[in-house]
């Protein structure tokens, strides 16, 4: 007994999951039925992969140890140098690829300066932050091109399936979700990061490639924070420039309410999700509730600095559960 | 008619710091299965010179020979292979992962993989790992005890278990028994002694000469790069190393 309630605190993403559970009844009762309907779930359900794999990038990151404030930025430019390819008469799956690469180039970048300059990722991506974003701007021309739709094969992104509950992007991300998982948990490489953002040293002098690890982390965060901006883009028909602004915040109070701590080390791909869905669940059913949607980001920031103290207090609490070791 | 050569051969090794002479022509031989003290001030050049066999740094000059063959000792992997490991003092284990994947850190065995990366057989690491720490003589509950919640000396217990399993020719512990308790350091001493009788290399790198005295069967001083006092525990004593550090 006392070694399950201690399991159960040590996994911040549990109690993430319980508030989760407290927050939908709550919304459910105050909107009188309409959250949990049909109709809302898919709207919840349809934003949701845009902002989650951008958090599940930014949580595999930052268990590595460093921070990547970019992903905004890079969140638009994929969409934006797409959308500027396919008008410029480039077929879509060529222009998609360059999209990738373009992004995997800026988390190369990202890692590069920040590990040859031994410089706090913070600094780097803070800096990447400004300079992609107006990359962004300058390549549009300070205005949203037009998105050639007929071009995209809307079906494989945004398009409904099921029976019109999930979009496209839904069923992507959910195997994303899997995926990141599996490589976190069951996989050398998911040691390797772990380890990485652990205790440095440690994974040194027992020979994991660290600073691979580090280039693999950084490269894997911007191209999904590319990848979340392009079905953004698809889903709303429209490039705008400043698209995700301010979602570096977001991402990274996603991984911090599901329990992925700032040092390192600590977290999972599952608790990154959990903390994303409570974000959305939270925007969502203020607006339900008819509370004043002023109050979304003051919610947000009660919820993170709540959750932060909440996990260290569990942590502690676990720790002085003595079970025999 | 030859003996065999000795497990680790050191001739003329040179190691400078920006200016510094940190290792000024060390040579030194270890016959297969001793314990080694190895002590000195700090600056002395001991912690340089584990770093040099555990491939942590270059050397700048000078010969390393294992069991005969000259090597060259590039990184901390190609010192394992070579079957040398190091316990450090800060005991080179992740605090927020399991003892079994602390076992295995870096050399995960996979059930498959593509390029290096795969997926981790997880039930061989716990049984293994429960294994290697039976037979340091520690004994913990479970192999997925995260390392935080042990104490420094099991800390020290299970990085030595690691060693172990990987079947070490030649193990370095660099003060094992920094910043531990009275009772943990005479427990991390135990494990040092049951090693001899495995018929493990030991060096023991520390600043309590009488750690030294009580676990080794030579001791090892070096003072400004060099070695200075090289003899049988049972040919010196602690005043005759205290004078020659």
């Amino acid at each position: 007994m006392k070694r399950a309630l201690k399991i159960y605190l040590e996994k911040p993403e549990l109690a993430g999951v319980l508030l989760l559970i407290v927050l939908m009844a709550f919304f459910e009762v105050r909107s009188h039925g309409v959250f949990l309907s049909l109709q809302n779930i898919r709207g919840v359900l349809g934003l949701l992969p845009e902002v989650g794999a951008v958090t599940i990038g930014f949580a595999m990151l930052m268990i590595c140890g460093e921070f990547d404030l970019s992903v905004g930025s890079v969140f638009a430019i994929m969409p934006m140098s797409i959308a500027l390819m396919l008008i410029a008469g480039i077929p879509f799956w060529p222009a998609f690829a360059v999209g990738i690469a373009m992004c995997a180039v800026i988390g190369f970048l990202n890692a590069l300066i920040t590990l040859r300059f031994d410089i706090p990722s913070f600094i780097t991506t803070l800096g990447m932050l400004f300079v992609v974003r107006s990359l962004t701007i300058v390549m549009s021309g300070g205005f949203p091109p037009l998105l050639a739709t007929d071009k995209v094969p809307m079906a494989l992104f945004t398009g409904f399936v099921g029976g019109g509950l999930f979009r496209a992007s839904f069923i992507w991300f959910v195997a994303l979700v899997v995926l990141a998982s599996a490589i976190m948990s069951i996989t050398n490489f998911g040691n390797w990061i772990r380890a990485t953002g652990g205790f440095i040293e440690a994974a040194r002098s027992m020979g994991i490639p660290v600073v691979r690890v580090k280039f693999s982390c950084f490269m894997i965060c911007s191209i999904l924070a590319g990848l979340a901006g392009t079905v953004q883009v698809f889903r709303l028909q429209s490039p705008f420039p400043n698209l995700g602004e301010s979602l570096e915040l977001q991402a990274i109070a996603g991984s911090v309410i599901g329990g992925v701590a700032l040092t390192g080390g600590v977290g999972t791909v599952f608790g990154a999700v959990i903390g994303a869905l409570l974000i959305r669940v939270i925007d969502n059913g203020l607006v339900l509730s008819r509370i004043d949607a002023n109050w979304f980001k003051f919610a947000i920031g009660a919820l993170t600095v709540f959750a932060v103290v909440g996990n260290s207090w569990l942590r502690r609490t676990a720790r002085r559960i003595k079970v025999e070791v | 008619m030859s003996l065999p050569a000795p497990i680790i051969s050191i001739r003329g090794l040179h190691k400078w710091y920006s200016g510094v002479h940190a290792l000024n022509g060390i040579d030194l031989d270890i016959e297969s299965g001793q314990s080694i003290g190895l002590v000195g001030d700090n600056g002395a050049g001991k912690s340089t010179l584990i770093k040099v066999l555990s491939g942590v740094e270059l050397p700048d000059g000078g010969e390393i020979r294992v069991e005969g063959r000259p090597v060259a000792i590039r990184s901390p992997k190609s010192a394992m292979r070579l079957g040398i490991e190091t316990v450090y003092q800060y005991n080179s284990l992740v605090p927020n992962m399991s003892v079994a994947r602390n076992l295995f850190i870096g050399r995960e065995p996979l059930r498959f993989s593509v390029g290096g990366i795969g997926v981790m057989n997880q039930r061989k690491m716990r049984e293994d790992s429960a294994q290697a720490i039976a037979d340091v003589d520690l004994h913990l509950r479970s192999p997925d005890t995260l390392i935080a919640e042990l104490s420094g000396g099991q800390r020290q217990g299970v990085a030595i278990a690691r060693a172990m399993y990987f079947k070490s020719k030649v193990l370095i512990l660099d003060e094992p028994t920094n910043h531990l308790s009275v009772r943990e350091t005479s427990k991390v001493l135990g494990f040092v002694r049951g090693l001899a009788t495995q018929d493990v290399t030991t060096i023991l790198i520390s600043h309590n000469l009488h750690h030294v005295f009580i676990s080794c069967e030579r001791v090892v001083a070096m003072a400004r790069g060099k070695v200075v006092l090289d003899k049988k525990v049972t040919e010196t004593s602690i005043d005759e190393i205290v004078d020659a550090i």
